[in-house]
């Protein structure tokens, strides 16, 4: 039976590999590590990029020209594709404003400056990591959005690269999440401040002091998953960034939100009310991986204003890739 | 949750009252505004689609009713469509089988885990002795979670942390079941992607050997258009027998109930409503769809409050706002209650106060725990009489109470304002739930909000 459904592309499959093996494995082959292999990239967004693009052009095919029917339905398929609904109507007016100008066989070409014009407004795609100095990585999202998978994965980049790793176990209240962390930072060689049930601040608070006497270069802050509603705990969030920005002025380098890209409309809600709480520098995108919903970072970069500055494409350790925009366009587009 | 498309809703139907029929141009423009309100919702297009030609038909071919606007007319039009495709009628879980084996599976992050300690608790309320059995060998630490998860409400849960077998584990599992008296076993499974077909056939090798009588599809209430293919994958794969909705106490509109009902014809048997380990509540499509629609969720208040405090107490209130007796005494034994119902937010979310949109009412929450000591201090800084009766408060009496819990004047004049207010909404509300109880075999199925607005047939 399992013959039958076995993945045909990935000769190795992960899950049953004891981490250290893991490790080995992956270190051997490091080269490009952080970021995806285009081939990789494209794999991953495969479906964003049918659904996204290659839906809407064949669209267009036989079509003489651009009338309202054939933008209506573009929208549809731009909606479809999670681009988000006020994104894929702005879109849509603007080529309605200038459809007298292109024809529907440049409607990939327009679509293709539009993406690229979005990406490249929210700023700049890389981490904001400063050398010889403490960095404080401040990682908040919603429940279940992979904020702990992200951290573990993030401080096994860092390890590679030879940075002093910690990383603060702030997710006091979720069952096990310290335990979680940890065997995740044991995996990537990092060394963790956990103090179970206590308030989430002073972990922090304590982390932090480890940092600066034991000299750190990252510093990651793991906090416990929150719906953006909760008034009580985006006050907690607030407290936390306060201490963070108290103790340890200049170290801030990236408060990030950490987004499912499974998530619909209300993953702007999420970035608007965290960036509201405790100005987010950027979103990490977590499960982006072969499914179509890739839409959503165009539709974070132009509602937000965010970059995006990781995607998590898989389930392993070095899964967890920078976002280069470029590769992005050309894989959708290509 | 719903709160903007509701909000929407209203504000277009406001703009058609007055008009003397429902026709294909009055309501055109409003069902177009419906559409884009589900898109933002994430109702997933195909299911937009479907209903909005549903309502097109229905709503054209529907008599208008005398007295009815045609945007009230267009509510009901929308309100009886949405509880439709919301799943109909909602079937509680089957507890055949021995053990009653039911097996939750979904996505990486969607809430199993935490969905399956919430089962337990709920299954065991009924009377259910459940065992927890931990399947999900991937995620680090997924089985502490749980066993730490059974300890803090101390039902029992069966791992085998070296074992990498899954069917194995759950096969001693439900030995273990058998052997220790429980009656059900609820199996946690790992997050897996739709798309993953090695991990789903890991859990069609469950289905096929052990044959739980339910499997449900534990999906964040959160997911956006993807939440279809979701959907519809796990259920031709697994043929699932229902779906659990988490996270419902966020603000997401949360169109993916919508998505998913429609997608695989199964129903929503119950939604996950907040982090405290009980709120794991009963999935009402009718009243999901009052929600929708800003009617509030009494019912489910009700029942909320019957489960936390004494039936008596609940009776005597009723009676209370009936009479037009709640006085301010009331008002603050019910904040202290609902203190412990759950947060401002979500007690609001279910009331139904016209006007109260998705906005002001995160920023009565937000405000409100603040302002809720503030308006304790008030009350405090009054007699007995006077709680008991607020009418007598004239000038002189709220200058003294001003005085005394140091709050000004105006401030105080305006919570007693918003305080009749309430009462007034409040009997109304309590009138409607009971005419709705007593109402005539319910052959008009409308929504409470509009109850009494219509003429004796």
């Amino acid at each position: 039976m399992f013959n039958l459904f076995r993945k045909d592309q990935k000769p190795e499959e992960t899950n049953n590999i004891k981490p250290d093996e893991r490790i080995q494995e992956e270190e051997s082959e490091k080269k490009g590590l952080f970021g995806i292999s285009f081939s990789g990239l494209k794999q991953a967004i495969s479906k964003t990029s049918e659904s996204l693009v290659g839906s809407v052009i064949s669209l267009t095919q036989e079509k003489d020209e651009i009338d309202d029917d054939l933008l209506d339905e573009m929208e549809e398929k731009l909606i479809k594709a999670d681009l988000g609904v006020n994104t894929s109507v702005d879109v849509i007016e603007k080529l309605r404003l200038n459809k007298n100008r292109i024809k529907p066989d440049q409607v990939g070409e327009f679509l293709r400056n539009e993406f690229t014009e979005i990406l490249n407004s929210a700023g700049s795609n890389n981490l904001n990591i400063k050398d010889n100095q403490l960095n404080i990585i401040f990682i908040a999202g919603v429940n279940g959005a992979g904020k702990t998978t992200l951290i573990g994965k993030l401080a096994y980049r860092f390890r590679l690269q030879g940075k002093k790793v910690l990383v603060a176990a702030g997710d006091t209240f979720r069952a096990a999440a310290e335990d979680q962390l940890e065997i995740w930072t044991n995996r990537a060689g990092a060394e963790i401040v956990r103090q179970d049930g206590a308030d989430p601040a002073s972990v922090v608070y304590d982390a932090i002091q480890k940092a600066k006497t034991d000299n750190f270069d990252i510093l990651l802050i793991d906090t416990a998953g929150r719906l953006q509603n909760k008034f009580n705990l985006m006050e907690e969030l607030r407290k936390i960034k306060r201490i963070i920005d108290r103790e340890a002025p200049d170290s801030l380098v990236e408060t990030m939100l950490v987004l499912d890209a499974t998530t619909g409309q209300n993953g702007l809600k999420q970035a608007e009310v965290f960036n509201e709480a405790i100005q987010l520098t950027s979103v990490g995108l977590t499960k982006l991986d072969g499914t179509a919903k890739g839409g959503i970072i165009i539709a974070v970069a132009k509602e937000l204003g965010l970059p995006v500055k990781l995607i998590g494409v898989g389930e392993k350790l070095e899964d967890l890739k920078d976002f280069n925009p470029d590769d992005f366009i050309n894989a959708l587009f290509n | 949750m719903f709160e903007t498309l509701s909000d929407r809703l209203q504000s277009i139907i406001k703009t058609t009252a007055g008009q003397s029929k429902l026709n294909e141009d009055n309501i055109s423009e409003a069902l177009r505004e419906v559409r884009r309100a589900l898109l933002e919702a994430d109702v997933s297009l195909k299911v937009v689609k479907a209903f909005i030609s549903k309502i097109k038909d229905r709503a054209n071919g529907e008599e208008v009713l005398k007295s009815l606007s045609p945007g009230q007319q267009l509510v009901k039009v929308v309100y009886d469509e949405l509880t439709q495709l919301l799943g109909g009628s909602n079937k509680p879980l089957s507890t055949e089988g021995k053990p009653n084996i039911i097996m939750l599976f979904g996505l990486q992050g969607s809430g199993k885990t935490t969905s399956a300690a919430k089962l337990a608790i709920k299954l065991r309320k009924s009377g259910r002795s459940p065992l927890l059995i931990a399947a999900d060998i991937y995620r680090p630490a997924a089985i502490n979670q749980l066993q730490s998860l059974g300890k803090q409400i101390n039902i029992p849960v069966f791992a085998m942390e070296d074992s990498k077998d899954v069917k194995d584990i759950v096969e001693h599992g439900i030995n273990y079941a058998k052997e220790n008296g429980n009656n059900t076993v609820i199996v946690d499974t790992a997050g897996r992607l739709q798309v993953d077909t090695q991990l789903m056939a890991e859990l069609m090798i469950l289905d096929r050997f052990f044959m739980p009588v339910e499997k449900l599809l534990v999906i964040d209430s959160m997911t956006g258009q993807e939440s279809v293919n979701v959907a519809e994958t796990f259920n031709e794969q697994l043929g699932i027998t229902g779906i659990i909705l988490t996270k419902l106490d966020g603000d997401a509109r949360g169109g993916a109930a919508l998505s998913v009902t429609h997608a695989t014809g199964k129903p929503i048997k119950l939604v996950g409503m907040g982090e405290k380990l009980d709120s794991l509540e009963e999935f009402y499509p009718d009243r999901m769809a009052q929600r929708i629609l800003g009617m509030g969720d009494v019912l489910t208040l009700i029942e909320k409050a019957q489960q936390s405090f004494d039936l008596e107490s609940a009776k005597e209130l009723e009676k209370k706002i009936r009479k037009k007796e709640f006085s301010l005494e009331d008002f603050m034994n019910i904040q202290k209650q609902m203190k412990m119902l759950g947060s401002l937010d979500q007690i609001l979310g279910m009331l139904p106060i016209p006007g109260l949109t998705k906005e002001n009412r995160e920023q009565i929450s937000h405000v409100g725990e603040k302002q809720l000591k503030r308006i304790e201090a008030c009350v405090n800084s009054m007699t007995i009489k006077e709680r008991k009766n607020p009418d007598i408060l004239d000038g002189s009496r709220r200058r003294r109470i001003s005085k005394g819990c140091g709050i000004p004047v105006d401030e105080l004049n305006r919570f007693l304002k918003d305080f009749e207010k309430m009462k007034k909404m409040m009997k109304k509300m309590t009138d409607m739930t009971k005419n709705m109880k007593r109402g005539p075999g319910g052959a008009m199925k409308l929504p409470p909000g509009m109850r009494g607005k219509f003429p004796p047939f």
